[in-house]
């Protein structure tokens, strides 16, 4: 090369001159924070015996792995059946309730798994009073002459998994039938092709990226449960993890089986990122119009509405029911606790902080593949979006022995040059839990953010560029009033998960201070059953404030 | 209209330079995307770049515009280096781009996106800057719609106007006709041009169109696999072509294989005018245009049979069979032929042949 002078950056794809590298730095250092627990967590692995390892391989593992592996595939087919069926019916079709049913349907993502499991376990109870109904309505007398199959069974978990989970899949599924092109649909007509059959031959071929990342993030937080899989008897990875932690206290042990558990996530994560390949070659903007949904007969509306229905009715309404029944028995007898007045403070603080950061990051990652799309911005993102995958105890260990590491060396530096002690910096303000909260939703963030960044076409960055906005400029004045709607999805679907997650809370929070999902687990753990409804209610009622804000966001985009 | 080549002939001429590229080079991975590229072009000048898809037309146009980088050589605008050893952020280069796909940012009303390369200026001069140019284009009925409520033209119009508010040096147009309707097309290019002159506005528009490259650019540059083929005025182009490629991308013509002897070409339908430096007893090719084929009934040296006719109303174009020629001739007719007639008589004017030596 002739050149006079040195040309300055790298030699492959650069779309928005130089200033994209302070945003690929950022983004270098948000995939280190990330991958800090990880590296943690693998020399913890390290330092087990070998012997520990053969005990794991002959014992723990095989069980625990197929069980695994068939809940894996179970939560996959019932979300995405689940998921598509009804992203279908209320964006083709138009019948009475369709509207409600838009937004109703998100509903179930305001139930934990481990509250679902916890709720079902006792709305079936053999000797509860939906069984005794059944019995009554059948003419028999007792539970050993008529049962259903016991819902503590693999087969159970796997419903109740999906009927929570399903949301997953119907969100980006109906976000690209709405998107996606009708000419495309239309077109299809024209070619003599029937409404229902365009389901099949076009919408779905189309919808299958946003239909496999659904899957992929419903199966990501399927090997995050802990407490369904434990009440319903399903001897997961997970819970061999959290067992091996808990009742052995070896943390080398449950860092192996951890190390073996990102095996299948990073298999997930594979395949979510796979879906999202072409996604950078989006529709043209201008060019996407919805399907304009068709009229039915009432019957045949009275039939989709029900369909539509059920999932909202087993995964939503009846849990919650049951919650509200037991809670207001709870407080009839005993009032509202000042103590559960100060678990919703800490559990909305911890949330909210956790969002703002995961937001913010998940920002500066996503944008930095759209200023200097190539390897190495791809390479941090997939690097970023790991902790999504990793179940909350995983990431709990990891985060645990980084921060611990680094409070170590404050305090030790702290006495060696001023004397002081600085204690457990990190780990007793509640910074831990923050930061594992941050490594586990990163994902939704990202994904979210980069989804919503991805329909944007590029020449409108070029455009905002030639006409005097810097990257910074660009970013305030085009992407970000674009994708408003994509970041608030995301920051609502961080919150809700925050105010959700159960293990990595439990393990980091400082000392005296209780969550909602805390006070819950340590309720159930310990079999007493008193103020568990009351915050079991509470969490699902603040999780379904930001689902009803994110059906808002979902149907405002729409023109 | 001022043409300087790139050896630049003193002060006074580079005052009159608006852009210059020296060597300019850009690969996406393995694959040269603008390969060692030179040119200078004059202040008020109108460029068409123009080329098949994948030349390297649009990526040269971006890399000018600051969107894209290069990976070697220097661009400069105004005389300023903005590429190369010192590179300057697109937003500083006080350049206008119309997209092919107009980039008109859907969240904003046509007002605001016309208004929107203009907030670094005054309040005052803002509105009025968007005032003149809105007036000139003629949009004042579209301000408060949206770009989805827009037609196609509208649109364009929009994205013209808002590239030139801000009162670029230089504009660039990366196919701003190619979305509009046949009919409409011609009206509009018209218009945006004539306009564009008015502001005595340096332009460089990328179009894959020959016929609008030949009708638009003072100059014409013609561009394969990232390099320059031939720059010159449309006539040039057309008429002059440096090799076989120019001659057939702006028209597709007859090619006849001949042999060169003794100054001249010999082929199967008489002797040509031979290129020069071409070896003796080497092999060249002739293009004959459709235009230069004179038929009629009984005029003319070589005789033909008439193989196809298809009638274009203007024009016919015919297809003539002749001994000694692997493939017909296709001709282009002004003058009807009576019909049912099957052998003419066909004559070539010679200054009309182009030849070229074979590779």
């Amino acid at each position: 090369m002739p050149a006079s002078k040195p040309v300055a950056g790298p030699s492959v794809v650069s779309q928005a001159g130089r200033s994209g590298r302070n945003w690929v730095a950022l983004s270098a250092l948000a995939a280190l924070i990330v991958l800090l627990p990880v590296a943690g967590l693998a020399l913890e692995a390290l330092k087990g015996s070998s012997g520990l390892w053969a005990h794991l391989f002959s014992s723990i593992l095989p069980v625990a792995l197929v069980d695994t592996v068939i809940l894996l595939i179970g939560v996959g087919v019932v979300t995405a059946v689940i998921g598509t069926t009804t992203a279908w019916l209320v964006t083709a079709y138009d019948f009475p309730g369709r509207r409600m049913l838009q937004w109703a349907l998100l509903l179930p993502l305001a139930v934990p798994t481990y509250i679902i499991a916890y709720a079902y376990l006792d709305i079936l109870h053999p000797i509860g009073s939906v069984q005794g109904a059944i019995r009554w309505v059948l003419g028999y007398e007792t539970p050993r002459q008529f049962r259903l199959p016991d819902i503590r069974s693999m087969t159970g978990c796997i419903l109740l998994l999906g009927f929570v989970l399903y949301p997953y899949v119907y969100i980006p599924t109906r976000a690209m039938f709405l998107t996606q092109s009708g000419n495309l649909v239309d077109a299809a007509r024209t070619l003599g092709i029937s409404r229902r059959e365009v389901f099949w031959r076009v919408a779905l071929p189309l919808a299958r990226p946003a239909v496999a990342i659904g899957i992929a993030l419903a199966l990501m937080e399927t090997l995050n449960d802990v407490g369904a899989a434990e009440f319903l008897g399903v001897r997961t990875m997970t819970v061999s993890i959290y067992t091996t932690w808990i009742t052995r206290t070896d943390l080398p042990g449950a860092s192996q089986i951890a190390l073996a558990l990102l095996l299948i996530v990073v298999a997930l994560v594979g395949l979510e990122r796979w879906a999202r390949r072409r996604q950078r070659y989006a529709t043209d903007a201008r060019r996407s119009r919805g399907l304009t949904p068709q009229k039915v007969t009432p019957l045949k509306g009275l039939l989709f509405l029900f369909a539509g229905s059920l999932p909202i009715l087993l995964g939503f309404v009846a849990p919650a029911l049951y919650l509200t029944t037991e809670a207001w028995k709870r407080y009839q007898f005993a009032g509202l606790s000042s103590r559960l007045l100060g678990e919703a403070i800490s559990t909305i603080t911890i949330a909210t902080l956790a969002t703002v950061v995961t937001v913010a990051l998940g920002l500066v990652v996503a944008y930095a593949t759209r200023l200097r799309p190539g390897k190495t911005s791809a390479f941090l993102l997939r690097l970023s979006t790991i902790g999504y995958a990793a179940p909350g105890t995983v990431v709990a260990i990891g985060v645990l022995i980084v921060l611990a590491g680094f409070d170590r060396l404050i305090d030790r530096t702290a006495l060696d040059w001023f004397g002081v002690s600085t204690g457990l910096l990190f780990m007793g303000s509640g910074a831990a839990v923050v930061y594992a909260l941050t490594v586990r939703f990163l994902a939704i963030s990202v994904g979210g953010i980069e989804a919503g960044l991805s329909r944007i076409p590029l020449s409108l960055d070029h455009a905002s560029r030639t006409l005097g906005q810097s990257t910074a400029g660009t970013f305030r004045h085009v992407h970000l009033p674009l994708s408003k709607a994509a970041i608030s999805a995301a920051a609502l679907l961080v919150f809700v998960d925050c105010i959700k997650e159960l293990p990595a809370t439990l393990l980091l929070r400082p000392l005296n201070v209780e969550t909602f999902a805390t006070h819950l687990y340590g309720e159930a753990a310990r079999g007493t059953y008193e103020e568990a409804s009351i915050a079991a209610l509470a969490i699902v009622a603040i999780s379904i404030l930001p689902v009803i804000l994110l059906s808002r966001v979902g149907t405002a985009g729409r023109g | 209209m001022a043409v300087s080549r790139a050896t630049g002939d003193g002060n006074a001429m580079k005052q009159d330079i608006a852009l210059q590229l020296i060597n300019v080079g850009r690969s996406f991975g393995m694959t040269p995307a603008v390969k060692g590229i030179s040119i200078d072009i004059a202040k008020g000048e109108v460029v068409s770049l123009v080329g098949h898809s994948g030349c390297g037309k649009s990526t040269l146009l971006r890399i000018i515009a600051g969107v894209e980088t290069v990976d070697s050589g220097q661009v400069f605008l105004d005389g300023h280096e903005v590429d190369g050893g010192h590179f300057v952020e697109p937003e500083m280069r006080g350049v206008g781009f119309v997209f092919q796909d107009y980039a008109l940012f859907p969240h904003l009303s046509v007002r605001e996106n016309i208004l929107f390369g203009l907030r670094r200026h005054k309040k005052a001069e803002a509105v009025a800057n968007a005032d003149e140019v809105i007036r000139r284009i003629g949009i004042e009925h579209l301000l408060d719609r949206f770009p989805h409520t827009l037609s196609g033209g509208e649109q364009q119009r929009v994205a013209l106007a808002r590239a030139l508010a801000p009162r670029p040096a230089i504009v660039l147009m990366d196919e701003p006709f190619s979305n509009l309707d046949q009919g409409l097309r011609g009206q509009v290019r018209a218009e945006t041009l004539s306009l564009l002159k008015s502001l005595d506005t340096t332009v460089i528009m990328v179009t894959h169109d020959p016929q609008e490259a030949l009708s638009t650019g003072d100059r014409v540059v013609l561009m394969r696999s990232g390099e320059i083929v031939q720059v010159g005025s449309g006539y040039d182009l057309y008429d002059r072509p440096e090799n076989a490629y120019a001659a057939d991308f702006f028209c597709i013509s007859n090619k006849v294989p001949g042999i060169c002897r003794e100054g001249r070409i010999e082929t199967a339908i008489g002797n040509f005018m031979r290129p020069g430096g071409a070896a003796e007893d080497g092999s060249a090719i002739i293009h004959i245009r459709p235009q230069a084929i004179s038929i009629s009934l009984d005029r003319g040296d070589i005789t033909a049979r008439v193989k196809q006719r298809v009638f274009h109303g203007e024009t016919e174009h015919i297809l003539l069979a002749v001994d000694g020629l692997d493939t017909p001739l296709r001709a282009v007719a002004l003058d009807r032929l009576p019909e049912g007639v099957e052998v003419v008589r066909i004559s070539i004017a010679p200054e009309r042949v182009l030849a070229f030596e074979c590779n």
